[in-house]
Formats: structure tokens, sequence, C-alpha cells
């Protein structure tokens, strides 16, 4: 049970105040979810056959350069590492696998909170306002990002429980709502090597659209699928490499609200989050209709 | 005109106020400003007072409303004017889900379009639409009106008991025990004032009557699979 | 020729009243609806005792040496919390599920012993609320008879998500019940099956709850405290989700608790016992140090004054009381006993709310019926056993050395199952095991 917010810029000048507008937009959400909070954000694209990775680790003094000193001494290359709170963004001119196997290998303590070429996960339990502080989230400037604030029904409050999920490269997932068959989902999942760490549905949910799109669907087609073999309610923000897409379940009962200028395309559970936009006033505002997806992106 | 900026006041106060007003006040007209998608604004009101607000409220706006009439230059979010129990609360944007849940009494209007749930569990009021309204509309609804001048969405009416519905656009589906009525001259009638009182345009003799086949209204076996 | 009887052999998985079923099942096509809590054996605070004073731990006196019994609900938020003169309350049932007498005999009842009552699913009558000087006022998914004007004259303000007799499900009453006045106050046409929402129309999930507390606050101008009722299921996540929306109090509702009218299946195969449930809503009040800050009171099945004891001892501020009440006021009772044959029953197993029939007048709206229960009779009856469960508590309470009742605690308790002290957390007498705990 919580509140989302989603944000996807259509001009450069905007992606200037990317950050700090969807700042606004989670604390809006605060009493939806006081728990914890998080964002994913797109930006800064690396070059080809290099990857980004957002790392965790609980210890404020922990070792960053070091890690990405070794990881480049094994390399032979130059590994960048960017320390924001109790995350660090890595970026190293290698494939994921690569990099995995060496993490693994290496330095099992830090978690991997994202993968990709964009984007940037940062979520830790706490109020939205706190989080947005202890991550400098208002600097940040890119082309799109989603946001989630948690009030926590099932399951842990922990950082590896706080949305978003990553599901995959350059994917992530947020939830409001409460899905009702997770548990045999997860054991189904996991026996076809979908990593899931925690007892929380939403990364069930993550973990199926990863496991769709692995198998060779589209976005949609993940999507379209979901409704199907999910149960319970849902509405799901996914962020992607080029922008987001927006589900809600046939029944609906957790809301949703789209909002359009020409600069921005705003998504949030209450319309005042959007409101904390500029040019909110003169938006067009409409709900998305239950069962049916909806998809921004720049391609 | 008493003008109230809700950058500047909170909702509680604002509330407070309202409730405090004496029967015989002269603070009559109320303009809200910067609404912002606030909740609850202009909750519990019992005077025959005038709220107009400019700009898109939150949650419950108009909840519960007594004698006031309520307007909402904007949209409105989830269960605008839910319990109505008299007076007014009009929208002239688009309302979120269960708008007017369990209204008893007074009259509703929204201009543009209700997403989901439109009169859930109606009890008595009379609701407008000059859009559409979308699925499970009229949900259980007990007593009342429900006017739609544009489509309805899947399982109008699921379970109702005896509000009556008038549809002018497409219906989706009806629910369970819903069905499509015949149109008398009294309905015709009733309709006509209703749009009326809505200040909407529109000819009554391009609606559709829907109410209760009444079938669930005592148990028997051989309906079990409308449940 | 006679068949030798001990020749006969019962089957455990098909019992008599299995098969009973079972044909009542292939005549009518429906399931069973019925009153009352579940009947079958369960886990209870019986499974429990409480350890009297001892070299150890001195008791106190009876009569001069005080045992208190008094308690503040809803002090988190409200301007005018709940005080209460007893830890006793009584539950939520709706004027349609009784009849007017035995709702102004609570009423009475509850004022005489300074306690509060509850209005149920049909809305506040003017009887009740005159004759209960505390009066909470219960809104429910259904919203039948809801209005600002009784939010505003209650003292205060109980959401039920739901109870313990039907976790997950909707009000129920049916035709027979649904007389006149019944009807006029639920908005409903005479003489039907009511059917109910398991939601609330205008909001789902505790994230939504948080605002439509807040709306309620602000109609009484956050002058009276927010109960939020839950059945006993996923009781943990529950009580923390109900104090991150802002509720002042918590009520849970065991599996024990009671109905006028719901399917025999829901009652007795759907939530956990009220045992385990008070144990729980006590550890995730805890856990978020809102332990005496929101307020927990429990009900399903509480009986007597040694219930309420052990209850207290566990960590509650208060119970209530629904069927107990109703026993009180004369459900049971062996007297017009024709008039249960009537229904199917007998004396000391009448479930039989769900008719209308009440051979004592307690759950009809007939009004020859209701004779039986004249309102001053009625209240004297349970103000006696309201009383009579004091007495006992403070008993109890005292030979525990406790001034107050609020002072007893897990401590105190000692269990005589191994379910009860998995449940209750609480050793085995004669152990120190509490099962689940250091790995045992």
């Amino acid at each position: 049970m919580c509140g989302i917010v989603g944000l996807y810029t259509k001009n450069p000048a905007f992606e200037q105040r990317l950050g700090d507008y969807l700042s606004s937009m989670l604390i809006e959400m605060t009493e939806r979810g006081p728990d914890s909070a998080g964002i994913a954000v797109y930006r800064n694209p690396v070059p080809k056959g290099a990857t980004k990775l957002t790392l965790h680790h609980a210890d404020p003094n922990y070792p960053w350069p070091q890690l990405a000193h070794d990881l480049q001494e094994e390399l032979g290359d130059k590994v960048g590492i960017e320390v924001r709170g109790s995350h660090a963004v890595m970026v190293a001119h290698e494939e994921y696998p690569v990099i995995s196997a060496w993490l693994h290998h290496h330095h099992p303590e830090v978690a991997v909170v994202s993968v990709g070429d964009k984007i940037e996960i940062y979520k830790e339990m706490g109020l939205p306002a706190d989080v947005v502080n202890r991550f400098h989230l208002r600097d940040l400037k890119g082309t799109h990002a989603l946001g989630h604030t948690r009030m926590a029904t099932e399951s842990a409050v922990t950082t590896e429980h706080s949305h978003p999920f990553s599901t995959g490269l350059d994917l992530c997932l947020v939830h409001n709502g409460s899905l009702s068959n997770h548990n045999r989902l997860r054991e189904w999942l996991k026996k076809r090597d979908i990593e899931i760490r925690t007892d929380n549905d939403t990364e069930v949910a993550a973990g199926y659209l990863t496991w769709q799109l692995r198998e060779g669907a589209s976005l949609e087609e993940a999507l379209e699928a979901a409704l199907k073999d999910l149960d319970g309610f849902y509405t799901f923000a996914v962020g992607t490499k080029d922008g987001f897409a927006v589900l809600r379940d046939p029944i609906a009962c957790k809301h949703a609200v789209l909002a359009e200028t020409d600069d921005w395309v705003a998504m949030a559970t209450e319309y005042r989050s959007i409101a904390t936009l500029p040019g909110a006033d003169k938006a067009v505002i409409w709900e998305p209709v239950p069962a049916q997806i909806y998809s921004w992106s720049r391609a | 005109m008493i003008e109230i900026d809700l950058d500047q006041t909170t909702i509680r106060d604002l509330n407070q106020r309202l409730h405090r007003l004496p029967a015989d006040t002269n603070e009559r007209a109320w303009h809200i400003f910067n609404p912002k998608g606030r909740h609850a604004i202009a909750v519990g009101l019992d005077l025959p007072i005038t709220i107009a607000i400019d700009g898109h409220v939150g949650f419950y706006c108009g909840g519960m409303n007594k004698q006031a009439e309520i307007l909402i230059n904007g949209h409105a979010g989830p269960g605008v004017a839910e319990n109505l129990m008299s007076g007014t609360v009009r929208v002239r944007g688009n309302a979120s889900q269960s708008a007017g849940a369990s209204a008893r009494g007074g009259l509703l209007v929204v201009e543009g379009d209700t997403s989901s749930r439109c009169g859930i569990s109606m009890k008595g009021a009379d609701i407008v639409v000059g859009g559409s309204v979308g699925h499970m509309s009229a949900f259980m609804a007990q007593r009342g009106n429900l006017v739609v001048c544009g489509d309805a969405g899947r399982s109008l009416g699921d379970s109702i008991y005896e509000a009556r519905l008038f549809v002018r656009g497409r219906v989706d589906s009806l629910g369970a025990d819903c069905i499509q009525k015949e149109m008398r001259a009294e309905h015709l009638e009733a309709l006509a004032k209703l749009l009326d009182r809505a200040g909407i345009r529109a000819n009554p003799r391009d609606f559709k009557r829907y109410g209760s086949a009444r079938k669930l209204y005592n148990f028997n076996v051989d309906h079990a699979a409308a449940y | 020729m006679t068949v030798d009887p001990s020749s006969l052999r019962p089957s455990h998985s098909f019992p008599p009243q299995v098969i009973q079923e079972i044909h009542r099942a292939a005549d009518q096509g429906v399931y069973e609806i019925r009153g009352f809590g579940a009947k079958r054996k369960l886990p209870t605070f019986d499974d429990l005792v409480l350890l009297g004073a001892s070299i150890s731990r001195y008791p106190l006196e009876g009569y001069r040496e005080r045992c208190d019994t008094n308690v503040v609900l809803g002090t988190r938020h409200a301007a005018k919390p709940i005080e209460l003169k007893i830890p006793i309350t009584v539950a939520g049932m709706s004027f349609g599920a009784l009849g007017a007498h035995a709702k102004e005999a609570i009423g009475r009842a509850c004022t005489a012993m300074g306690t509060s009552s509850t209005t149920g699913d049909g809305g506040m009558t003017p009887e009740e609320r005159l004759s209960s000087k505390t009066l909470i006022y219960q809104v429910l998914p259904s919203r039948y008879g809801l209005n600002p004007d009784d939010l505003r004259r209650a003292d205060a303000i109980e959401v039920v998500v739901g109870q313990g007799a039907k976790p997950g499900g909707g009000g129920m009453l049916l035709g027979q019940k649904i007389t006149e006045r019944v009807a006029g106050m639920r908005d409903l046409p005479v003489g039907i099956d009511q059917r109910s929402a398991s939601r609330h129309p205008d909001w789902t999930g505790p994230d939504d709850l948080t605002i439509k507390i807040q709306e309620l606050r602000e109609i009484t101008d956050w002058e009276k405290p927010i109960y939020v009722k839950v059945g006993a299921t996923r009781v943990t996540y529950d009580v923390a989700l109900a104090v991150k929306a802002g509720a002042d109090v918590i009520v849970v509702d065991g599996m024990q608790g009671g109905t006028a009218a719901t399917q025999d299946v829901f009652i007795e195969h759907a939530g956990i016992p009220t045992l385990p449930a008070v144990r729980l809503a006590v550890e995730a009040l805890k856990e978020l140090d809102m332990h005496r800050k929101v307020h927990l009171i429990v009900s399903g099945g509480i009986k007597s004054g040694a219930d309420v004891a052990k209850a207290l001892a566990m960590g509650a501020d208060a119970v209530a009381i629904g069927v107990a009440t109703l026993i009180a006021l004369g459900c049971n009772r062996p007297v017009y006993v024709e008039d249960y044959h009537k229904i199917g029953t007998e004396p000391g197993y009448c479930h039989h709310c769900h008719t209308g029939r009440c051979p004592v007048g307690v759950t009809t709206q007939d009004p020859e019926l209701e004779k039986r229960l004249p309102p001053e009779q009625g209240a004297r009856m349970l103000k006696n056993y309201l009383t009579t469960m004091t007495l006992e508590l403070q008993t109890l309470a005292r030979a525990c050395g406790k001034s107050h009742v609020l002072n007893l605690e897990p401590e105190d308790l000692a269990a005589l199952t191994v379910e009860a002290a998995a449940m209750a957390q609480v050793p085995l007498a004669g152990t120190n095991w509490i099962p689940g705990r250091n790995g045992y």
C-alpha cells in the first residue's frame, strides 16, 4: 500500500530539473508511504559495450573506490564510481554477466540494485523527505524517473523490500496494491532461475515481467500476460530505457492519475503529487482505465 | 464573498470555520483557491451556503454535505460528495471513482466523465453525469436516480436494488440482476426534471432505462449463477 | 428386530451432523445460514490460568484494598477520548439483527455500568443514543443509515473492516427481519434478503483508509476517537497498518465472534481464534512502540471475568462482548420452550437469530416476541452480568497482587496445553517451555 509517482520529460530544459520535480512529487505521497521510499532515474547513458550498475551496502563507510579500483585491475579498463548515500553508481566497460560473476565472487556483501545503460535506483527506509536528502535526489538530471513511497502491507520494512524493483536491464517496477497469489508464483519463478530475494509481492511481479521478457515477450505482451497470471489489486508503473508504462488490474480499486502538458507526462496515485509540477493547472488530466496498458517512449 | 487560499489556510481550519457558522450567518458565499488536490475540502457542511472551489480537488470533496451548494471548477478525486445528504455538488470537470458513493439525497452533477463505481451503494440521491461513467457504476444502488448522458462501462447496476438508471449512450454490459426496462411517461417526466435541475440539455427520449430484475431479492437456487 | 447399538459405528469424517448437512445441501442447493459464533472446539482463554499470590507475590484484600478497573481509550488524536469505568464494552450489533428493546436494554445497562455500547450494520436508533451514555458508531461497507448528524452525536467512530465471524464478508439480514422500520433505516425494500458489500465503497487498502479516517475527523472536527475493527486473520499486518492509517483504537475480533446471520462455512472456517489474535495484536503494537498509546479492544467468545483478566494480562486494554451480551439478555434461556421447538431447536443449542423468531425477544423484529424482553428487565439482567464479570476480574486481579486490572501482565499466566502455550506465547505450566522460543 503506497504512493507511486512517475515523470517523463518531453524537452531538454525540463530534464535539468527532473530530480527536483520528482522529489516534490514523492514527498506529497508521504502519508501513503511513511516506511520507505525509492526512485529510479534514467540518466547519463553509458557507451555501447559498457554497463552501469547501482550498488548498495548498509555501511556508510563502505570503501567503494577500493571496489572500483579492484574491478578496474581485473578488467584492465577504467571503472567509474559515484557514491550517493548508501548507494554507488558504477560504470564499467564490460558486459553485465562478467561483472556480476566478479562481484559474486569477490564482493558478495554488496547488493546489485539496478543494471542497464541509463537506469539508477536509489531506495531506503525512512520518510520520503529524508530519502530525498540522503541521496541528494534533487540534483539529478535525466529523461524520466519513477518513484515510490511504501506503507508495508505484508512483508518487512527493509531496504531490500523497498521499491522500485529492478527486473532486468534498464527495467524497473513500482506497485501500489496487494497481490494474492504471489507465493505460488515466487516458487514457480525461482524454479525458472529468476532470482527473488524477499517475501515481497512486488518483487514477484517484477520477477514475472523479467521472466516474460527473457522468454521473448515485448513489454506490452508481458503486461498482457500479467493481467492473466497475477491475482490481486495493483497499479503498476514500469520503467524502461526509453520511457514508462502504466497498468491497472481489472477491478481497479487502486488509484492512478495521468497528466500531460507540452513539457511532461506525469503519473501519480493522487493528483496532489501532480499539482506540484509547473503547468499542472493547465495539464490534460485523465485516469487510466482498468486492464489497459499505457506507455510512453522516446523511440 | 469570503476568499480562502488553501496554500495559506489549512483544510482543518477551513472546515472548522464552516462548521461553526451560525444558522443566521451572513458569510454565505465562499471562494476557495489553490485546492491542489487536497482531500476532505468542505466536508460535513450543514448550511445553505455556497462554496466555489477553483482548481482540482482530492478525495471526498463535499463529503456528507447537507444543504450547501458546492461548485468545483476543476476535476474531483475519488469519493466526491460521498454520502451526500442534501444540497448540491457540481463538478465542472471529471470525477474519479466512487463519485456519490452511498449518497442519500441532494444532487450531484458531474459535467465531464466519472471513472468506475459512480453511484456505488447510492441510497436516494440524484446523480447526473454529462459524460460517461466507468465500470461497476451503480453497484448495489439502493435508491435514487443515476443519469448518464454518455456511455456506461461494464457491469452497470450490478446487484442493484431499487435505484433507477437512465443511460443515453452505450452500455458495455449489465451487471447481475440489472435489466433494461420500459420508458413510460412518468420516467420521461422524471428524467426531464433531473436534466433540468442539473442544467444539462438532453432529450429524455434518447435515454434507455435500467433497473433491478428483482430476482436476487430472495434467494432461489435456480439463480445461483448470478452470484 | 432391534439393532444392537454397540454394533453401530459412527464415522469420524462423516459423523451424523455432517451427513445431515450434506442431505440439507442436496435438498436446498444453498449454504446454511445461521447466527451465533463458531461452535467448534478451539483453543481459548480457558487453556490459560492465572498465577495467584504465593510466597513470592502478595495478594490484595478484597473490598478495602482497591482494585481499579477504569480505562481511557483513544488518547492518540481525539480531543475527547472515551473514559470507561470498566474494561468491558458491548460490541457492535445492528438494530435489525437485534430488536429495539434489546438495543435499549444494552444502552441502559452500559450507562449504569459506565461503559460503552456500539451501533451495528443498520445505523443509530434514537433509543440507543438516548439510553447509552457512551455510544460508538460504526461505519461499515454497507453504509446503511450513515449520516453526519449521527457521526457528530456519537462518542467515537468505528470503521469496520471486518468481524471475526466472517472476515472478508459483508453484512447479511434475511427478509423476515427486514420490517418497515429496518427497511426504512437501511433504504431497502421491505421483506427482501439483504445482500451487503464486503468492501467499503469509497476506499480500499490502508493507504486510502488513512485518507478516509482524515475525512471522518474533518467532519467531526477532530473531537472523537476513531476505532478500526478487523476480524482476526493477518493480525500482525492489520494492526500495524491500522496504526499507520491513524487509528486511535484497534478492535480485533477472533473467529469465535458472533453474527446474527452468515454462512456457516464462514463462521467455522475463516479467521483465527481470539487467543493468538490478542498476542499478535499486542506484539504488533509493541513493535511500533504503540502499546497503551493506540488502545486495543479484543472480542470473540469472551464470556467471564476470567476471560477478561487473561485478555488484559496478555496486553489488551479492554474487551467487547457480543454473544455473551445476548445470552445475558435471555438468549438460550429455557423458557418458551415450545417456540424453540417451532424453529427446530432446543434451549442451549439455539443459533437461529437469522430466522427473526427469537423465542426470548432479543434478535427479532416481531413486536409480540419483543414483549418478552422489556427493556428495563433486560437492562437489569445485563447490568448484573457485567457486574459479575467485573467482580470476577477484580477477584483474580487482587489475587495476583494488582491494584489496577491493567497491571496484569503475561508473566501472570501459565498455559495448560501446548497449543495455548504456543498461541499465547506463555509457558506451559510446570515448565519454562514456550513453543517456538529459543529453537524449541
